[in-house]
């Protein structure tokens, strides 16, 4: 795709970021055709609906989209005032959904108001981007101090740990969103350089690393089995390793051109809900290498959109709203990518656009609409 | 306001860049895994997915020497529902219970149950399936299956065995030649999805069948009728436990008929062939099968009694420790160490020549001829003669002989084995030395098979059996047969006899253990043409009432085969009546 040259018009000298608004349509749309693709075998056998999953998640995501054309023709400086309000809203949702919320496989992550249920976790995302980014443009310069570090810690951890309680994988990302937002804002350069190494040690050493920790009491053993379960899922194929071992299957027969679309047999039951988090071994084994790469590809041109809307946005709350976006939509698409092909341990996180997830499309467009009028605020002649 | 800097301009960079790192690394792991391991997974997938079916290989036929085909296979149908597939359950349930003779209630309960497939009846004659397949009833299939099939029923039961579920031989021929006669299933491979549900558009590959051979046999199923009625006969008359007879080719071992009466049916071997009580555990049910399908002549031991002093004989004119006329002389008894051995005679034979004492089965002319022989000559030809192994026949579960050890044979035991008491052999065992003593001396090892046909026609195999020639001299042999011949011709195989032919053989009386019992087993063994044994049986009569003796109850019964079976192998009468002419001069 190529970039598009925004249309002139006399009046108004304003840039629209119609790339990356096509890039979202190209990506919702295929993500139906993919949630079709795997979900009509088990939504045939359980609704007598081939397309039950696909049409619900269309539905979504047409309203999604009309709510996020009109979120992208407003001032984002409009929606910066709700962000305190927003954010306690995240501390009220989170605990109202541990204490009310709906039980889906064991888990309570469903809040119902009236007729409308949704994942509060979400949600809680869009807040802390928002909230973090205007936090940090308030502080001013006081960001490059340990005070203002700690703020936006102290911001960040509390409401991430109440969501890791609730959904380990969605606290993950809500740290690494505040991470990423601190790193751009923030001119110290080594507690990132340190951090990020850690990481990559940890996920190196983990193996042995779990075994010790588990030894001294710190990790619980069912945690210790994800991670050996990760290591080498073929010695655990009807237990732990079931999933990643069906989803290895998958990409393993997709081969470079796979079997084509909608000829995929491990969505035959084999994987479970093909449609949630393993949508993308689906696309391996269908679309084959040739396809998975593409969709990566398309990811890469949306995070690289963000990164033009980021750097050429005309204020600093602007860049870091969109930053946010970007690391939320990165880290979810490298993490689910990364569990798919097991390279790291399996834990639940959707593909943006792509995977079955209501609110999640929904918050998505909210976001997409965010960066949109970022980018609506770009003037093009000075 | 904090100001828009150039340094989080950097930082945006270099975010995006490190996002590009992950990614790359990320599609690195997808080409990892879809190039180079996509081999070893696809593999697994497949392995997974696929779902095997089975055509089942028709099984070899087995034909008998006259080309008559003796064990075969029928094609009979299972019938099946299939529930989402039935359009309208009340036809087919009319029609099914119609058909089948089935209970309506227990069709529909089978036609409304909802599972992948309800086998309705199984071993459905083709033409009924034929018919059912007829009506186009959708949900209901018919599959073609085999079963073995023995067209003569109870024939031969014992040697040709049957086959289980799966089509395997489970006893007799069925089992030895498993391997030629089984042939190679072949499969249908399909897709499936995690249910097992298959997949329709899925390619599928087909692995055809390859037909079992066809086994050829040396039985030949009129000899096998003709003395499993005289068998029968004599059973019956006598009030025998049981009665076997075998007939075999003493030049190359070659099996003509092996009968065990009562015989079973193989189209239905799990019916016993004797009415029990009704309160049998199924242990015992079990024990009865099992004593049904064994073969006497091949899987029991028994005392062969006089027929076994041939051996004795045949040892002692090979070592040349006595001739046909050396004199002997038997008071009734003989005295060996402490011990005193009757004759069946009780008054003695009085003088006599080695030929008479043959004649005539007379104990102590055989004791003294073991007794010259002495315990470690009298064993060497035992051993040379092939009793201590097994014959080697083609079917399953030989009996071993049960014999004396060599250190513990003093002259007592020496003297009871020479007339064929205090050990065991099979009847095989015995047919197969006393051939080969009379045959010139060639050990042969007695079989059933003959070749194996593939199903196009071709011999893929034929089967070669080991012999071993020069177990005794020809002038030996030849003088066996001469003396057999006397045995039936004026001695106490007389009964034997069969006009126009030169009948040898030699009686036996053996007391089943322990003696006291009173029961016997009355045998006789015969060949013919005496001169150039061409065939030869032997019967054993198991447990008869009334008069026991071999010569009187058993050799009658082989003279009848004879006399029918002899023509019907083209052996001449002719020969006979020169013989006939020398008698008259001699």
């Amino acid at each position: 795709m190529a970039e598009n040259r925004p249309e002139k018009k006399k009046k108004v000298r304003r840039f629209y970021d119609y790339s990356l608004l096509f890039t979202v349509i190209f990506l919702t749309v295929f993500g139906l055709v993919m949630i079709y693709s795997s979900s009509s075998y088990s939504a045939q056998l359980v609704y007598g609906d081939a397309a039950y999953f696909m049409k619900r998640q269309a539905m979504i995501a047409l309203a999604g989209f009309v709510g996020m054309i009109l979120i992208s023709k407003m001032d984002y400086h409009w929606y910066a005032r709700f962000a305190v309000l927003a954010y306690i809203m995240s501390y009220v949702l989170m605990i109202a959904v541990s204490l009310f919320g709906r039980k889906v496989n064991g888990k309570r992550r469903w809040l119902a108001i009236g007729p409308i249920s949704f994942q509060p976790t979400e949600f809680v995302k869009v807040a802390l981007i928002v909230m973090l980014a205007a936090v940090i443009v308030q502080m001013g310069r006081n960001i490059n101090r340990k005070k203002g570090v700690l703020t936006v810690i102290g911001l960040s951890l509390p409401i991430a740990g109440i969501v890791a309680a609730n959904n380990l994988s969605s606290g993950i990302i809500i740290a690494g969103i505040a991470f990423v937002m601190l790193f751009v804002s923030c001119k110290k350069k080594w507690p990132f350089a340190v951090c990020v190494l850690l990481g990559i040690a940890v996920w190196e050493l983990a193996g042995p690393l779990a075994t010790l920790l588990e030894n001294l009491g710190i990790l619980q053993e069912y945690q210790l089995s994800r991670i050996l379960v990760w290591q080498n899922p073929e010695a655990y194929p009807s237990t732990g390793g079931y999933q990643v071992l069906q989803g290895l299957y998958a990409i393993g027969s997709g081969g470079l051109f796979g079997r084509g679309l909608g000829e995929s047999i491990q969505k035959l039951g084999f994987i479970p809900e093909a449609q949630n988090d393993m949508i993308f071994s689906i696309i391996c084994e269908e679309l084959g290498l040739f396809g998975a790469v593409s969709v990566i590809l398309i990811f890469l041109f949306m995070i690289y959109r963000f990164m033009l809307i980021a750097e050429n946005a005309p204020d600093l709350f602007g860049a870091l709203l969109v930053v946010g976006v970007m690391a939320h939509i990165a880290i979810q698409v490298i993490l689910n990518v990364a569990v798919v092909t097991n390279t790291i341990p399996n834990t639940g996180i959707t593909l943006p656009f792509i995977s079955y997830g209501g609110t999640s499309v929904l918050f998505l467009m909210i976001e997409m609409g965010m960066v949109l009028s970022v980018s609506n605020q770009i003037r093009l002649e000075k | 306001m904090n100001s828009f800097r150039t340094h989080h301009r950097e930082r945006i960079a270099v975010l995006f860049f490190l996002l590009f790192i992950c990614m790359a690394g990320l599609t690195g792991r997808l080409i990892f895994l879809m190039v180079c391991r996509s081999d070893y997974y696809s593999a697994r997938a497949e392995d997974l997915h696929q779902r095997e079916r089975t055509i089942k290989a028709a099984r070899g036929n087995i034909i008998d020497a006259s080309g008559k085909v003796i064990a075969t296979n029928r094609t009979v149908c299972t019938i099946s529902v299939i529930h989402n597939q039935i359009e309208e359950p009340e036809e087919v349930t009319a029609v099914l219970s119609r058909e089948l003779g089935l209970d309506e209630s227990e069709v529909r309960k089978k036609v409304e149950t909802y599972s992948s497939r309800e086998i309705i009846k199984t071993n459905v004659d083709k033409e009924l399936g034929d018919k059912i397949r007829s009506f186009h009833l959708a949900g209901v299939k018919v599959d073609e299956d085999y079963k073995r099939y023995y067209p003569y029923g109870s024939l031969a039961s014992k040697v040709l065995g049957f086959t289980g579920g799966d089509n395997q031989g489970i006893i007799g021929l069925e089992v030895v030649y498993e391997e030629y006669l089984k042939g190679t299933n072949g499969k249908i491979l399909t897709m499936a999805d995690a249910a097992g549900v298959e997949l329709e558009n899925a390619a599928e590959d087909r692995v055809e069948p390859v037909a079992g051979q066809d086994l050829y046999v040396s039985l030949d199923v009129n000899i096998q009728q003709y003395c499993e009625q005289a068998a029968t006969q004599v059973m019956e008359k006598k009030g025998a436990n049981r009665v076997s007879v075998i007939v075999m080719n003493p030049q190359n071992g070659q099996i003509y008929a092996m009968v065990n009466v009562p015989e079973f049916d193989l189209n239905s071997p799990f019916t016993l062939n004797q009415t029990v009580e009704s309160q049998v555990s199924e242990r015992e049910r079990q024990d009865l099968l099992n004593q049904m399908w064994r073969n006497p002549c091949i899987n029991d031991t028994y005392e062969p009694g006089s027929t076994f002093k041939i051996v004795t004989a045949a040892a002692g004119l090979e070592e040349g420790v006595v001739s046909l006329n050396d004199t002997f002389s038997c008071p009734g008894f003989r005295v060996v160490e402490d011990r005193k051995i009757r004759c069946h005679k009780v008054g003695g034979h009085g003088s006599e020549t080695f030929l008479q004492g043959m004649m005539n089965s007379c104990n102590p002319v055989l004791i003294d001829v073991g007794q010259r022989l002495g315990v470690d000559h009298y064993y060497k030809y035992f051993e040379q003669f092939g009793l201590k192994k097994k014959t080697g026949i083609d079917l399953p579960g030989e009996g071993v002989t049960i014999m004396h050890k060599k250190e513990n044979m003093g002259p007592v035991e020496l003297a009871t084995v020479s007339f064929g008491q205090s050990f065991q052999i099979t009847p095989i065992q015995l047919i197969t030395t006393v051939s080969s003593l009379i045959n010139g001396g060639t050990r042969i090892t007695p079989h059933f098979g003959v070749k194996a046909v593939s199903s196009s026609g071709e011999t893929v195999h034929t089967f070669s059996y080991p012999k071993t020639a020069g177990i005794v001299s020809e002038e030996t042999s030849a003088a066996m047969r001469y003396i057999l011949e006397q045995v039936v011709a004026e001695g106490s195989g007389k009964n034997a006899y069969v006009e126009g032919y030169r009948i040898g053989g030699k009686t036996a009386t053996s007391e089943k253990l322990p003696r006291s019992l009173k029961k016997y087993i009355s045998s006789f063994i015969g060949f013919a043409p005496a001169d150039n044994p061409q065939v030869i049986a032997l019967i054993t009569i198991d447990e008869p009432e009334g008069i026991y003796y071999g010569g009187t109850i058993a050799a009658p019964v082989i003279a009848d085969i004879f006399k029918n079976i002899l023509p019907y192998l083209g052996i001449e009468e002719e020969k006979e009546k020169t013989d006939a002419a020398f008698r008259i001069y001699g």
